[in-house]
């Protein structure tokens, strides 16, 4: 009796030893920026691992806009909302619309539009970013929201609609047979029989386009310029530009931003899983 | 924009009308959008930038710049070292979630955070930890050895690896739990059987496990290697280049030519890339369009 308990508690221990690190790996970038953000200035130049006098000074500062650098922070936060919830909107639409076009409806050449959409998938997106830019200056788009938003969409819509695709593959045709049998026309079909059904799909892939906008640097920081304009994550890297940076609203402001897109992700956890790592997990 | 347009686009003529269906006028209709926003933001962005590269003039100039060709080996060192550090990490690591123990299941939700919040604030904590002088790292070597810590971002090789770390904090997690799906997909009567023959544990990995996930864990490998060739962030904002523009990836040099003005340089240091990025994004293209 003896013997296996003692082999499962090295079997325990061994776990820790690898559990332990990975905790310690994951969590020190973020503990450093919380620890940044309830320290003041002093504490936080100086290297303790709990400051001395935790405060939430520094995020009254941030949401009373009382820094130079912060002067715009509201309007920032804003634009960053507003761009996500576009980019997400505008895919989700798309998106749907295409996927039910290929898969349902089969439309001719479906299948074409299908893989130069995962082509462009699978392009990096740091290569297409010189070449749009100079487009959206062409467009007279430059240092305007919509040209953030299209790109995003431009970026979110070949995987959202691999993957509806992929979902709707696995609605039966049935379905639309028997609707089309009592007289249901194609936008009734779309409406009332593929939307509720898709719902699922849906949320998961309008969560992942406003993550990916919401989330976005390098075309944020290409596209806008102007401070009344930009989004968060470009006015975090402009702190940078300063040599006497104010480091702790820099990372108070930075936890601010993180909080939304890590609370979507777990809220919608289940549907994240589900929809998204199916794609990968196929082959 | 793209939606307005749509409508005068897609009405078909009349000869053509008749022979189509309803459910395919909708079905054209449908697809339209995406379609528009794929020839206004992709192909002519790419057809653009593809012509922006034609002159020998640029590649000339890229040939002859070096920090074109440090940018080069970089990024074969950032590939390299990356990802089959990241992908062998994530592998083992997969193993360890799926073990079924409560503070693990905590654990893999903890774990997660690297790649749920965004990188730029995560990146730019890394960053001023390492700072020589007010960084935590820096004070706490100080703090033991009583000595000056070194000054890690200046120097090119360790400010690369930084930056490499920082590209594996990031996206660990998310190859982590793709294996682990393709893990726990596993029989688990395999392993029982194995149990009952008294194979060991590296023989359980080699037998059944590693079998059954070598083609996924390929697949990860590919497909994190396009993603790992445009990722921007992890070198930019922790290094900018820096020092003396050493630390420089592809994804990076693009940019630093646009922001020096010189277009046709940006465009053709993207196009050199090109045939190695082409055939790897055919072959996953392929992979998924089954």
């Amino acid at each position: 009796m003896k013997l296996p308990s003692l082999k499962e508690i090295g079997n325990e221990a061994k776990l820790l030893l690898i559990g332990i690190p990975v905790l310690i790996w994951t969590l020190v970038p973020i503990y450093h920026m919380f620890l940044f953000a309830i320290s003041p200035k002093e504490d936080a130049f100086s290297g303790k691992l709990w400051p001395t006098h935790p405060t939430l000074n520094n995020f009254k500062i941030v949401f009373y806009q009382e820094h130079y650098f912060l002067r715009d922070f509201w309007i920032q936060f804003f634009n960053s909302v507003v761009i996500a919830l576009s980019a997400g909107a505008l895919t989700l639409v798309i998106a749907t619309a295409a996927a039910f076009s290929i898969s349902r409806l089969r439309v001719p050449g479906g299948r074409w539009v299908m893989n130069l959409a995962l082509f462009t998938y699978f392009i990096p997106a740091a290569f297409l970013a010189v070449p749009m830019y100079r487009t959206m200056g062409n467009y007279g788009l430059l240092n305007n929201h919509w040209s953030l938003i299209l790109a995003m969409v431009t970026i979110a819509s070949p995987y959202a609609i691999w993957v509806l695709k992929q979902a709707s593959d696995k609605l039966p045709v049935e379905l639309d047979e028997a609707a089309t049998m009592d007289g249901a026309t194609t936008l009734q079909l779309f409406r009332l029989v593929y939307i509720p059904l898709m719902m699922p799909s849906l949320v998961a892939i309008g969560t992942y386009a406003i993550l990916l906008a919401w989330n976005e640097y390098l075309y944020a920081f290409l596209l806008l310029s102007k401070d009344t304009e930009i989004t968060l994550p470009v006015a975090l890297g402009n702190f940078l530009a300063a040599d006497d940076s104010p480091w702790e609203l820099l990372m108070t402001t930075g936890f601010i931003y993180a909080l939304p897109p890590a609370a979507i992700y777990y809220a919608f956890k289940r549907y994240m899983v589900g929809g998204l790592t199916a794609g990968a997990v196929k082959s | 924009m793209a939606i307005t347009l749509s409508g005068d686009h897609a009405i078909p003529s009349p000869p053509l009308s008749a022979r189509l269906t309803p459910p395919q006028v909708w079905g054209i209709l449908l697809l339209a959008p995406y379609l528009l926003v794929f020839l206004a933001f992709v192909v002519y962005p790419v057809g653009y930038g593809l012509w922006l590269a034609r002159h020998p003039a640029s590649y000339v100039a890229l040939y002859h710049d070096p920090i074109f060709a440090r940018a080069a080996v970089n990024t074969l060192i950032f590939l390299l070292v990356g990802i089959n550090v990241k992908m062998a990490i994530a592998l083992f690591l997969s193993g360890f979630f799926a073990q079924q123990r409560t503070w693990i299941k905590w654990l893999s939700v903890l774990f997660i955070l690297p790649w749920a919040v965004p990188s730029i604030p995560t990146i730019l904590s890394v960053r001023f930890m390492l700072n020589p002088e007010w960084g935590v790292i820096n004070q706490l070597i100080f703090k033991f050895t009583a000595e000056d810590g070194p000054n890690w971002l200046n120097d090119p090789t360790v400010a690369l690896g930084m930056a490499i770390g920082v590209h594996i904090w990031k996206s660990l997690p998310f190859w982590t739990l793709i294996l682990l799906t393709g893990r726990l997909a596993i029989s688990h009567d395999l392993y029982e059987a194995a149990e009952v023959d008294g194979a060991s544990w590296s023989q359980k990995f080699r037998y059944i496990t590693w079998p059954s996930m070598q083609t996924l864990y390929i697949t990860c490998t590919l497909l994190s290697m396009i993603w790992t060739l445009g990722d921007f962030n992890s070198v930019y904002l922790l290094t900018g280049g820096g020092p003396a523009d050493l630390t420089h990836v592809l994804a990076t040099l693009g940019i630093r030519y646009l922001r020096l003005d010189q277009l046709s340089l940006a465009m053709a240091s993207i196009v050199c890339a090109l045939p190695f990025v082409l055939p790897l994004v055919y072959f996953m293209m392929k992979r998924l369009s089954r």
